[in-house]
């Protein structure tokens, strides 16, 4: 049978916007069209390096490789789908990245001098504790909005500077550079040894743990206390201005014009422009950040307050982020562990084949409690187990562990910031799961609404850099841009909600204190 | 014996031969074992390879069971795995269409909608996952008539209600609607279950080339139809969304 010949292709013409997501597992390059759709796309994986339990390492030179290829076989894609395409379509290229990723290099050979230090690696966990000294880990929370822990960049650079033979004398002499992958991928881009530049976006450097949230500078004092030579570190810019031009991958001198944290990239491409306005992207755990406008908001509630997103000489714009450790990944357990389900998807059968959880609730707290409650003596719980209670009754409480998590997070963005939250955008693989959309929208007693692009960390990207150029003329046009492609609306009654958050929350107690002796 | 074929035994008895013992054996091991000649046992393992049941390691030559037997035994396609692999193909379906697009299945005698996505303007419109349409009258019902053999004999047998002044009731004009559909790859709806809209469907395969359900756009009949057809940009755009999907769920190309 032969198909119906498309008169026009479904994509448009150029001008296109192409970003750059350097991401945990995989570095990929997406082609936008004006309206916010792919065009292209490439992926490729990079190596996970597991040199001792709890570390977690990066070939940068592989990655560097892995980001030239993908940007030329996204480019490559496009001019094969796309009629008439060619590379000078192509008007600015931003870059989105795993965060507080580490990495130290030569500034004249670019080569790097160590693997780098991946966020999920604890090896800094004592010296952490170390630099808390007597006051704990809040003893740089007002300056940075962090807590002293071993996600953030500061004590790797430390722990690098002290493990690696003579490298401390060659940072003092002004001979190694330090970024985040996104320094890494945009000194490459931008000719490497060869006049490349060495910044950081204000995202990026806002999960340092040595940037001042309020001067937006790299802050003295705790470089001193971390004890990080200020000749390492990349000159702090916006999230959307042109850093430089590229001419890898087939393109010439393309602007390289933005730089954002992923999961800023993702309230980025969930055009969460307006103060109370938040995202939560679902994966193997989950990221929620709410937009808090102008001033960063302290947190007293757990939360984590960081920049989220500057543009040009615009005032920088501030967020709330709640990490969910277990989400994705209690699914995955369910699955690889328990057997109790084949594939991901088929939770979502096995909890729908019961009305409600049959009285059961399921903390994960696999390592701990996260936000809001920072507890690392709690572990797992399955609690109000009776006789009557199903595996599927199991499933369903593992789709409202995510959901129940969610909305502790919700509540605390709320009491630090005083803004109510009127509705949640999601992203991430797990919004296919309809029960937990509307379990979600039931337990948050708000609209749940999921965005026509599934990739808005790399459409985020894109848009930074297209409104750096003037390929997008200002926020109202991202907007306009943005579809909305399913609306769950809460259909709980208020009592019934109120009665399960209060078992959740005593199933919550009852993980507290199992581990007797912290470490 | 009548009805024995010598080619079958042959081939059975070496799936058996290797499921137990070494599970790695090369070609002459397979011969010897069974008697057979090297050239006989080379054809019939070709062809249990090129079925899946048999899988060749490309640096040993040797041959092992394939991951199709395994899926034989447990084929059925969850549906919540159906939506996950359609998501951003339906996504843009709907972007590319300006329409709302669904995905539905068989269930009982009717459509289940497992997947909708909204028109992408700005009105009110409510998530329809979960809700039925009826099998004879809609686009999807009438795709999943026309190619699943299950849903055919559901919608055959079934009443076929007059929803509408357009909707087709007898027996011979629905198979003949089928038969259109078949011929075609893909149905319409025009006003036959709702005055005003109109929709168009295609089939989803998976990788075995069996039918799993139906992906299609459904809108005011002002939008999506041109004259008393659908466009034929709509039509082109929910094909193009279908094979994607079942390129995604391993059917080959097409």
């Amino acid at each position: 049978m032969t198909d119906t010949p498309t008169a026009q292709s479904t994509h448009g013409s150029g001008p296109f916007i192409a970003a750059i997501d350097q991401g945990t597992t995989s570095s990929r390059c997406i082609v936008f069209d004006r309206d916010g759709r792919i065009v292209a796309v490439d992926q490729k994986e990079h190596e996970q390096i597991f040199p001792k339990p709890g570390w977690v390492e990066h070939d940068a030179a592989e990655i560097w490789a892995n980001v030239q290829e993908v940007v030329a076989g996204a480019i490559g894609k496009a001019a094969q789908d796309v009629p008439g395409f060619t590379p000078a379509d192509v008007k600015a290229i931003g870059i989105t990245n795993q965060r507080e990723t580490t990495l130290l290099w030569d500034r004249h050979t670019g080569e790097p001098v160590h693997n780098a230090l991946v966020w999920q690696d604890t090896r800094t966990d004592a010296l952490c504790r170390e630099l808390g000294r007597n006051v704990g880990q809040d003893r740089f929370r007002r300056e940075t909005g962090l807590p002293l822990a071993s996600y953030f960049a500061g004590p790797k650079i430390r722990w690098l500077l002290d493990n690696v033979e003579g490298l401390r004398e060659r940072a003092e002499a002004g001979d190694i550079l330090f970024g985040t992958m996104d320094s890494w991928v945009i000194w490459n881009l931008t000719g490497g040894v060869d006049g490349g530049v060495h910044v950081t976006d204000v995202t990026n450097a806002s999960r340092t743990l040595l940037m001042n949230l309020h001067t937006l500078d790299w802050d003295e004092k705790i470089l001193a206390s971390i004890g990080v030579p200020a000749a390492v570190l990349p000159q702090i810019r916006s999230s959307s201005e042109v850093y430089g031009t590229t001419s890898v991958g087939g393109l010439a001198d393309v602007p390289v014009a933005s730089a954002l944290g992923d999961q800023q990239a993702a309230l980025f491409g969930q055009t969460c422009f307006a103060q109370g306005e938040a995202k939560s992207t679902y994966g193997t755990g989950t990221f929620m950040l709410m937009n808090t406008g102008e001033t960063p908001v302290n947190s007293y509630n757990g939360l984590i307050t960081t920049v989220g997103y500057r543009i040009g000489d615009a005032a920088p714009v501030y967020a709330l982020e709640g990490s969910i450790a277990v989400t994705g990944s209690l699914v995955q357990w369910m699955r690889d562990q328990m057997g109790l389900i084949s594939t991901a998807a088929e939770i979502e059968t096995l909890a729908s084949s019961v009305a409600d959880n049959g009285g059961a609730y399921f903390v994960p707290a696999f390592s701990g409690l996260f936000a809001p409650y920072w507890r690392d003596d709690a572990r797992g719980v399955i609690a109000g187990l009776t006789r009557y209670v199903t595996k599927a009754h199991i499933a369903r409480a593992v789709l409202e562990a995510t959901a129940w998590q969610t909305r502790e997070i919700a509540d605390a963005m709320t009491k630090d910031s005083g803004v109510e939250l009127t509705a949640l955008k999601v992203d991430g693989g797990m919004t296919s799961n309809n029960l937990l959309m509307q379990t979600l929208a039931d337990f948050l007693d708000a609209p749940v609404v999921r965005p026509m692009v599934a990739e808005t960390t790399c459409l985020g990207a894109a848009y930074a850099a297209g409104l750096a150029v003037g390929f997008w003329p200002d926020t109202d046009a991202l907007r306009a841009n943005w579809k909305r492609a399913a609306e769950w609306t809460p259909r709980m009654e208020a009592a019934d909600r109120d009665r399960e958050y209060k078992h959740w929350l005593k199933a919550v107690q009852a993980t507290m204190g199992w581990i007797e002796e912290e470490h | 014996m009548p009805g024995h074929i010598q080619s079958l035994e042959r081939a059975a008895a070496i799936l058996r031969l290797l499921a137990g013992g070494e599970r790695r054996l090369g070609l002459s091991d397979v011969a010897s074992s069974l008697g057979l000649a090297k050239g006989t046992t080379h054809g019939i393992l070709r062809t249990l390879q090129q079925e899946g049941f048999v899988e060749q390691d490309p640096v040993s030559g040797k041959y092992q069971l394939g991951a199709e037997l395994l899926r034989l035994g447990n084929s059925y396609l969850d549906v919540h795995e159906l939506r996950a692999r359609a998501l951003v193909w339906t996504d843009d379906l709907a972007r590319s269409s300006g329409e709302a697009a669904y995905l539905g299945v068989l269930h009982q005698q009717g459509v289940l909608i497992v997947h909708h996505v909204f028109r992408p303007d700005d009105s009110r419109q409510v998530l329809e996952v979960g809700a039925m349409q009826p099998l004879h009258s809609t686009a999807l019902g009438k795709v999943l008539a026309a190619f699943d053999p299950v849903a055919h004999s559901e919608a055959a047998e079934g009443e076929r209600t007059a929803l509408t002044g357009r909707t087709v009731t007898t027996a011979e004009d629905f198979e003949a609607v089928l038969e259109l559909a078949r011929a075609r790859g893909w149905a319409a709806d025009l006003e036959e279950t709702w005055e005003g809209v109109a929709s168009v469907a295609a089939p989803v395969y998976d990788r075995r080339r069996m039918p799993v359900g139906a992906v299609g756009i459904t809108g005011a009949v002002e939008r999506v139809c041109e004259g008393t057809e659908i466009r034929a940009r709509l039509v082109a755009a929910v094909r193009d969304c279908a094979r994607a999907v079942s390129r995604d769920l391993g059917a080959g190309r097409f």
